[in-house]
């Protein structure tokens, strides 16, 4: 008895410790997800994530957004979010600038901004939710495509809009990683822009393929981009010929590895990162954390992440995605 | 006399209504949130439609002369690239300011020359300058974005005026307001406008130098685009090649809605300026309700199809009216 009683103590001890370490999570903290677009499925898969953390620690929470992904129709969200006096906003930016000012001025007036999937400048927003880091987004891709052709022939990335801040840091870093010897015989003949627009990424994929008829790949780091892409090879002769990955959810593109259009592409799980966010978030509205590079904070069942240099929380390394593995997935 | 005072009096009834109509939203608004009828809240409202206001002025008269310049927003996109494109090129901010500024006259004069020299109707000038202004605009700048504007400059789009609520694009706003309402209703150039939109070839047999008056208008309305660019690109901090993109429709939208006639010879800036506002405050009010954005864009688009079939039904009914009447004198004055 008396050594269960000591266990007991030991216990008490222990999480009376922890506690006093960190302050606990407040109930009732009102976070707001403000996506680049509702009705994407992407961000509602991300929002589905976001909203079970909220859950979880007893928050209140809502996701509002534009359904074009304009960066002026985003600050009007904000200033509305700002006058219902929520806590804690959580943004995907539509432009890593425009939104600074007005991020500014809320975290002035005490709101905390995370910002995830897509940053603004860091004296906008008091962390950034990463997907993974944009280094391995981009060599990882590179080394998808250069499996499915053999390291060899003209490629071409088809990309969301000419402004997007994380597609042209990956598109940069897939340059610089061309550049390895492994890839001498790998030519980028061309980066596309589908604007995050079904159609608008169809013909672009469609004009590619008729303006480099020797294209053997194309990468497309978006996944309404990669979609697009699919559903015009799977249609045309180039079917199984010309290889396709990029970043993409199982749910759009299960039918595309079904056919044999796609081989394999990637993602990482894009409710995990709001989840991840919704914590952070909480984190920053309890008083846990503050943003400093080497603070803890505790993100239910992703467990413990520490926050890396100028404020940014890495979720972790990408999926792959193929025929093996499609169909335990469901987002 | 009497035959130019009723549509007149329709105006004042289409604009009584719009001004009743943003009344309404007002109170909807209020009773839907209490965020909503704050300064802060308010300011944040008009500061958000600015550029529309603004663009909408000159759109006004460019549509009560029966034309119509879709080619706006490409301007606006075009004057914000060239406006980044300086400033990273260390051209110092007044010169950059000022060379957007004199692009977007010259952009509006190019749609006026096209349409006059040429007589070309204005729909499809401007729907080819739409595609070529927005073109030029990522040949300026591509896919850059330019950031790093001083605050002093990014203070005079973002800012409030010092001591009030009142944002300061808005103040600009006010005072363009008025001398486009003086000169449209209290001026014989405003007057020609009415006349060349109610009828060109009447308009030319007064006398009236309709291709003078309407490359002057389409040069203004490139003037206006530029100046909107300016302060959009200010105001979000960021200059970059689709800046703007989409925005001529939100403005004809207004314009339609604030009682202009599509056809021209019709219309007034107070009822265009209470249009703005009014589809600003249902914005506002139904985001801050937090009611679905597919919600709000059908809220917004019956709205338009309202406005573009009330004061049509309305001149409608007038004129069958009108029609009767004639035929009844006629009748009656037959011997």
């Amino acid at each position: 008895m008396p050594h269960r009683k000591a266990l007991l103590a030991a216990l008490t001890l222990a999480l009376g410790a922890a506690a006093l370490a960190q302050p606990a999570l407040q109930k009732g903290i009102t976070i707001a997800f403000l996506p680049k677009q509702v009705n994407n499925p992407y961000f509602t898969t991300a929002w589905k994530g976001g909203e079970a953390a909220i859950k979880e620690f007893a928050g209140v929470g809502k996701q509002v957004g534009p359904s074009d992904a304009g960066a002026s129709s985003q600050v009007s969200y904000i200033n509305t979010l700002l006058a219902q006096r929520q806590k804690a906003i959580v943004v995907s930016a539509s432009d890593a600038n425009a939104l600074v000012p007005y991020l500014k001025r809320a975290m002035g007036q005490g709101v905390k901004v995370v910002t995830y999937d897509s940053d603004v400048a860091k004296d906008g927003r008091n962390l950034f939710v990463s997907q993974a880091s944009a280094d391995t987004i981009a060599r990882d891709e590179v080394k998808l495509l250069a499996r499915q052709i053999g390291n060899k022939g003209e490629i071409a990335i088809l990309s969301a809009t000419p402004n997007a801040t994380n597609q042209n840091a990956w598109i940069k870093v897939m340059q610089d990683e061309l550049k390895k010897p492994q890839y001498k015989d790998m030519k980028l003949v061309k980066i596309a822009y589908g604007n995050d627009d079904d159609q608008k990424s169809f013909t672009e994929m469609q004009g590619l393929m008729q303006a480099y008829p020797n294209l053997k790949g194309v990468i497309s780091p978006t996944t309404v981009g990669i979609s697009a892409a699919a559903r015009y090879l799977s249609g045309s002769p180039y079917k199984g010929k010309v290889a396709l990955t990029g970043l993409g959810t199982p749910n759009q593109m299960r039918e595309f590895v079904k056919n044999g259009t796609v081989q394999g592409f990637a993602l990482w799980n894009p409710e995990d990162l709001g989840y991840l966010a919704s914590y952070a978030a909480a984190a920053l509205v309890s008083g846990q954390i503050t943003g400093k590079e080497g603070e803890k904070f505790s993100a239910g069942k992703l467990g413990q992440r520490i926050v890396g240099k100028d404020g940014v929380v890495i979720l972790g390394p990408l999926t792959v995605f193929d025929k093996s593995n499609i169909d335990k997935f469901n987002f | 006399m009497s035959v130019s005072k009723k549509p007149a009096r329709s105006l004042l009834g289409w604009e009584t209504t719009i001004l009743a109509l943003v009344i309404v939203a007002l109170l909807i608004g209020s009773t839907l949130s209490d965020a909503f009828l704050t300064g802060a809240n308010l300011s944040n409202l008009s500061s958000n439609l600015v550029e529309v206001a603004l663009i909408a002025l000159t759109m006004t008269l460019i549509v009560i002369a029966a034309e119509i310049d879709l080619s706006v927003a490409s301007i606006a996109g075009m004057c914000s690239a060239l406006l980044g494109v300086l400033w990273a090129a260390h051209v110092p901010m007044p010169l950059a300011v000022l060379a957007s500024l004199a692009l977007g006259t010259l952009a509006g004069l190019f749609n006026g020359w096209l349409v006059t020299r040429l007589g070309l109707p204005s729909l499809a000038v401007t729907i080819g300058t739409l595609a070529l202004y927005r073109g030029l605009a990522y040949a300026l700048l591509g896919d850059r974005a330019v950031a790093d504007f001083p605050p002093f400059w990014t203070n005079l789009g973002f800012g409030l005026v010092p001591g009030t609520q009142i944002p300061i694009p808005i103040v600009a706003f006010a005072a363009l307001a008025v001398v486009t309402a003086v000169t449209l209703h209290a001026t014989p150039f405003g007057r020609s406008l009415y006349a060349i939109g109610a009828s060109e070839l009447a308009a030319r047999f007064a006398g009236l130098r309709v291709e003078r008056t309407k490359l002057l208008l389409f040069t203004l309305s490139g003037l206006m685009s530029a100046f909107a660019a300016v302060i959009y690109t200010f105001r979000f901090s960021s200059a970059r090649a689709d800046n703007a993109a989409g925005l001529e429709l939100a403005v004809i939208a207004a314009v339609l809605l604030g009682g202009v006639s599509i056809f021209g010879g019709r219309g007034s800036v107070t009822g265009v300026i209470g249009a703005v506002f009014l589809i600003g405050i249902i914005q506002n009010a139904l985001t801050l309700a937090d009611v679905p954005n597919e919600i709000l864009t059908i809220v917004t688009g019956l709205l338009l199809i309202l406005s573009v079939l009330g004061p049509n039904l309305a001149a409608q009914v007038k004129a069958s009216r009108e029609r009767q009447r004639h035929a009844a004198a006629a009748r009656g004055g037959a011997p």
